[in-house]
């Protein structure tokens, strides 16, 4: 029960029921779809970026609580972000829910994103999680292919 | 009669246990993974239309292949070469006799469903399939049963044509009596529904198929753990089974044709084993049904499944069917109770699944929470992805049984949905 109680935290449950940024935007700049093929979910995200910086960012798509989180924070996170700023947090990301479980979690450099640290318990859902993250990098770095978590 | 009447008396036990006259507590006791913990809970293991757990009888018969048996069929002169070239025989009458086919000859070892539709899909969809000839399936297929037709319509310009279900999760009959016609030339239905539990009414299929001399294929792989088959009383052409569906080992299956049809086929696979002779001229195949198992064997998956199957047949299909039938209305009717719960699948004639999505909570976020509390079900489009559309859903929790399963695992599965749902609210 502990595990699933760091894994489903309020803060997650909160951003799955009323999700940040959700929903298409007509007047992006860059745009992406994420699948993950073992469970048939999917993601589109959608940014417009100026100069370098995402000015607005917007996600939608069907997803479990962790996916559809994960989307509402990153997307938060993200606007007003430069793309090489996105580009950092990417990886950042990626380190925390793929570390291991005894690893410390670095909660000031994370900030909100340290939420997803329970995760690591659950190897199977760590695709889910990163599922927004990886379709963000592909649709900033103008991918036109569907990403896939495999 | 007496002596059955006595014996149900005395596997009586403890209602919790008991939806019928069934002693599942000794059946439990021969399947030793079921005595272990998960996260410190007791496995409720309800994912068997996935894969089925193994009787300890399977595995020491694996075991002593392994141990004392081990040496290739078919050709030693030696006494262990001898012995396994019996078991693995002896495997194929065991088989006959499961299915009641009318001779050895018409049971082919393969490595599963899958190996057994590709096998029909190649060796007589190639040769007697041509462009403008219809392939009649069903919208609940497995995806193992679309997708090899699919590369024989490429391959031939063949057309493949979908019986339609109804919201139950039934075939609607009569668009199959409109699909059949002149081009028809094979009907591929699954047996029992892998994703809604649907019992589809094979005898009919066939009967209205054979009126117009189509062939059938039954895809078995859900069904043969639930239901008696027969295969000369449902009069199929082609029956195709997996064994770890059926308490076997993975990696084997069955296909079940009738001998005149598999005599007319190509070959399947060429190599050792389904030659009679070869010379660079010319090669002359093996007699049936060694023709069409090129190569060395899963011997010892084959072995194993004929324990599988000896274990199933002691237990009896009456009393399995009753048994899980009592078992499928207990935990249809709990799980109907919850509130946001739908079913998926509600056909008149079910068995071994349910399917259910709840409003508001991602089948995987229901996956993992049940997991922690031992609960194994599945969560996702169980290979059955035109099945997902018609319903209007990316995926489904999938709880399915077998005839180890009891009250107590539907419960503790009820329990852990009430706190996800609480917990989501």
């Amino acid at each position: 029960m502990e595990e699933l109680k760091e894994l489903y935290q309020q803060i997650i449950l909160d951003h799955n029921k009323s999700p940040k940024n959700y929903g298409k935007m007509v007047n992006c700049t860059h745009a992406s779809e994420g699948y993950n093929p073992l469970c048939g979910d999917r993601i589109k995200i959608y940014a417009k970026v100026e100069n370098g910086v995402i000015e607005d960012i917007k996600f939608e798509g069907e997803g479990c609580a962790i996916a559809k989180a994960s989307g509402s924070i990153m997307t938060a996170l993200l606007k007003g972000k430069t793309v090489a700023e996105a580009q950092q947090l990417f990886e950042e990301f990626q380190h925390l829910i793929t570390s291991d479980v005894r690893s410390n979690v670095d909660t000031e450099k994370l900030g909100k994103l340290a939420v997803f640290a329970g995760v690591r318990e659950f190897p199977t859902r760590v695709k889910c999680a990163g599922l927004a993250w990886h379709t963000v990098k592909a649709a900033i770095e103008k991918k036109d292919e569907v990403v896939t978590t495999e | 009669m007496e002596t059955t009447t006595l014996k149900k008396e005395t596997v009586r036990l403890p209602e919790s246990r008991q939806p019928g006259h069934f002693d599942v507590e000794k059946i439990r006791a021969d399947f030793p993974i079921l005595q272990r913990p998960v996260y410190g809970k007791p496995l409720a293991y309800l994912d068997n239309a996935a894969t089925t757990q193994k009787p300890l009888a399977v595995i020491e018969a694996i075991r002593r292949y392994y141990n004392a048996e081990n040496a290739n069929i078919h050709r030693g002169v030696y006494h262990l070469s001898e012995v396994a070239t019996r078991k693995y025989e002896g495997a194929r009458k065991t088989v006959k006799n499961f299915l009641n086919a009318a001779s050895e000859k018409e049971i082919v070892f393969t490595a599963g469903t899958t190996d057994s539709i590709n096998l029909v899909a190649a060796a007589y969809g190639r040769k007697f399939i041509k462009a403008g000839d219809e392939i009649i399936l069903s919208h609940m297929e497995h995806h193992s049963n679309i997708v090899p037709w699919q590369m024989l319509c490429e391959e031939t310009g063949a057309k493949l044509r979908v019986i339609p279900i109804n919201d139950r999760g039934e075939l609607i009959f009569e668009a199959y009596e409109k699909l059949l016609n002149e081009r028809t030339r094979l009907v591929s239905i699954v047996y029992v529904s892998n994703s809604l539990g649907t019992v589809n009414p094979v005898k009919e299929i066939i009967a209205l198929a054979h009126q117009g001399n189509v062939p059938v294929l039954v895809d078995g792989a859900q069904a043969v753990a639930h239901l008696k088959v027969d295969v000369q009383d449902l009069d199929c052409d082609f029956f195709a089974l997996s064994g770890h569906k059926i308490f076997g080992p993975t990696g084997v299956g069955v296909l079940y044709a009738k001998e005149k049809i598999l005599e007319s086929m190509n070959p399947y696979r060429g190599g050792g084993d389904m030659i009679r002779s070869v010379k660079f001229e010319k090669t002359v195949y093996a007699e049936l049904p060694h023709r069409f198992e090129a190569g060395t064997p899963h011997i010892a998956g084959v072995i194993g499944l004929a324990k599988a199957l000896e274990y199933v047949e002691s237990v009896g299909f009456e009393a399995i069917g009753a048994y899980e039938k009592a078992l499928l209305e207990y935990g249809q009717e709990a799980l109907s109770a919850l509130k946001k719960l739908k079913l998926i699948g509600t056909a008149r004639e079910k068995a071994g699944v349910i399917s259910f999505v709840i409003e508001g909570i991602h089948p995987h976020d229901i996956g993992t929470w049940v997991d922690r509390q031992g609960v194994a079900i599945r969560a996702g489009h169980h290979c059955t992805q035109p099945v997902m559309e018609r319903y209007g859903v990316p995926s489904t929790c999938r709880a399915s049984l077998a005839m180890y399963n009891c009250k107590e695992d539907f419960d503790t599965l009820i329990t852990a949905l009430h706190d996800i749902i609480k917990v989501f609210d």
